[in-house]
């Protein structure tokens, strides 16, 4: 009895795990506009990253064009991808918290913080391995802050 | 949710009656403190790893200002919603006059210098097994921070929680003093476990709780729904959390996932505290939590 119970729970214990994996993708275009701009910043955060943690070489064209690259990432538009309705209570795919459809100012100033220190890190980037340190922790910063106010954790 | 907590309601004026009889707040023995002395540095880290500005400090705190333990954050539960109390070292408003064995009591048996008992809001159950050498140094940290007399506010719970007397049974229930990890563990992990089961309250958050809000202990740090609405606070098991040590100390340190996603939520706060500590210490952690037991093992035998 133990036994068939526990393989049937695994069994369903994956089936609820492929549906979870299932739910994760988003069927709004719009979010999932905006959450693959969130994963243009990890990644070319990421070059960066392994530079300042010393897993990767120091090499100041690479560092430079992510920094770049992250520069060119704020300065897109997103109004289009954050409208009314698209928050994690209205659509479970999302984990947009409503505040922030509520504290629109404060949002933009976040993401202004972010952009700023993205023109640091383009200063930095390429002087050199201390330099490009230096300006890692304003922006990682500056992504926490946003998340911290405004996103809700995983399901 | 309804039924369960009319559920929880009885049955923690039951629990708290029995309580009643059966438990006096309890405090600590003079004799532990006799003869420590105090170190501010060691202060200093015991006060980050333990979080306390957190709570303590005022509900819009920012940097230099989360020194300032005005008190004034709400903390919305099942049961009502705790305000945290102004522990700065004002005399009057705050615990300036208090001695080092009223801190210990708070910290390590939730009892007040009047003999009341605390709500679980203040994670003492965790602080239980506090080091009198770190209860000692935190004390006198906590003198060297600023003086502030924002009066503390009252709770908004309602009966029978609004009854501490009631707290007793609860108590009875859910201090536990013992580690949740034993077995054979290195000085790394011993330390790790120090810093994780004592003092960062990471259960608080990431172990599931019961109907009368009282961790479940035997799935530490299992992972548990989000109290604040969507979401899940993640497991922090040796199966569910696969990323390598130096990861994980790199997370507590600046925010970073393995794969460059930067933490959210209440986590923040957290690492805010976890980034004062040494590389040592953040290592510790994550030496620990590569030995804190799997879930599935447990869910599959049942
Ligand atoms: C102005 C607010 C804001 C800033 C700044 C911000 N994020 Fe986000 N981020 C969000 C929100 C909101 C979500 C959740 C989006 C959703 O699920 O619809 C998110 C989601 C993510 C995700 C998960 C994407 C997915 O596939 O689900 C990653 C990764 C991420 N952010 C990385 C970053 C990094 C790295 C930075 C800094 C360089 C950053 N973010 C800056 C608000 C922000
Ligand atoms: C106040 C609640 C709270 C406390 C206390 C807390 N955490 Fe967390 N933790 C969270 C939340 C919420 C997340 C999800 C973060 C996100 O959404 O980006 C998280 C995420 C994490 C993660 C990332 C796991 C993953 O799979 O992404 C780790 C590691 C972690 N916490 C470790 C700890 C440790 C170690 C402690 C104790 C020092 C601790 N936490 C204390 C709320 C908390
Ligand atoms: C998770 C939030 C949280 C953390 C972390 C926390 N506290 Fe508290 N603390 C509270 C709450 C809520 C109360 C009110 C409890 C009550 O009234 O029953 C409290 C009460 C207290 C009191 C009693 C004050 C009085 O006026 O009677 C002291 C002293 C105290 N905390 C000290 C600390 C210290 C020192 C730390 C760090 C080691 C700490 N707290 C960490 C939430 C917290």
């Amino acid at each position: 009895m133990m036994k068939k119970f526990s393989i049937f729970a695994a069994g369903l214990l994956s089936v609820v795990a492929i549906g979870a994996a299932i739910a994760h993708e988003s069927e709004n275009p719009a979010v999932k506009a905006r959450t693959s701009i969130m994963q243009l910043y990890a990644f070319n955060l990421g070059t960066l990253g392994g530079m300042a943690k010393g897993e990767t070489e120091y090499d100041a064209e690479a560092a430079t064009r992510a920094a770049n690259n992250l520069v060119v990432l704020t300065q897109i538009d997103q109004s289009a991808m954050w409208l009314a309705g698209s928050d994690n209570v209205s659509d479970p795919s999302t984990r947009a918290l409503p505040a922030i459809w509520e504290n629109f100012p404060d949002v933009a100033a976040k993401g202004q913080a972010m952009a700023d220190a993205a023109v640091a890190m383009q200063a930095a980037a390429g002087q050199d391995v201390e330099a490009l340190k230096g300006a890692m922790g304003n922006l990682g910063g500056a992504c926490s802050a946003c998340h911290k106010a405004y996103r809700a954790p995983k399901d | 949710m309804q039924r369960l907590f009319l559920f929880a309601a009885v049955s923690a004026l039951l629990v708290g009656l029995a309580g009643l009889f059966l438990t006096r707040p309890k405090s600590v023995d003079q004799a532990i403190l006799h003869g420590v002395s105090s170190d501010l540095t060691r202060g200093e880290i015991v006060f980050y790893a333990a979080g306390c500005a957190s709570c303590h400090s005022a509900p819009d705190a920012v940097g230099e200002e989360k020194l300032t333990l005005a008190g004034g954050r709400r903390f919305e539960t099942n049961f009502g919603t705790f305000i945290a109390p102004n522990i700065s070292s004002d005399p009057a408003a705050g615990i300036g006059s208090w001695s080092t064995l009223e801190l210990a009591n708070a910290l390590i048996h939730g009892t007040g210098p009047k003999g009341q008992h605390y709500y679980p809001a203040f994670p003492y159950t965790t602080y239980a097994n506090m080091t009198a050498e770190d209860i000692v140094s935190l004390h006198a940290f906590l003198g060297t921070l600023p003086a502030v007399a924002t009066e503390s506010k009252a709770h908004e719970v309602v009966f029978p929680f609004s009854v501490r007397r009631g707290l007793g049974g609860w108590k009875l229930l859910f201090m536990a003093p013992g580690w949740v990890v034993e077995g054979d563990l290195t000085d790394q992990q011993i330390r790790g476990r120090y810093l994780v089961e004592a003092l960062g309250h990471c259960a608080e958050c990431h172990t599931p709780r019961n109907g009368l809000g009282g961790l479940k202990r035997d799935i530490w740090l299992t992972g548990a729904p989000n109290p604040n609405g969507k979401g899940r606070i993640p497991g922090l098991t040796s199966d569910q959390l696969d990323w390598s040590e130096a990861d994980i100390a790199e997370y507590l340190k600046s925010g970073f996932t393995p794969d460059y996603d930067s933490a959210g939520g209440e986590m923040v706060e957290v690492i805010e505290n976890t980034s004062q500590l040494t590389d040592d210490d953040r290592l510790a952690i994550a030496a620990y939590l590569k030995v804190v037991p799997g879930q599935s093992t447990e869910l599959l035998s049942e």
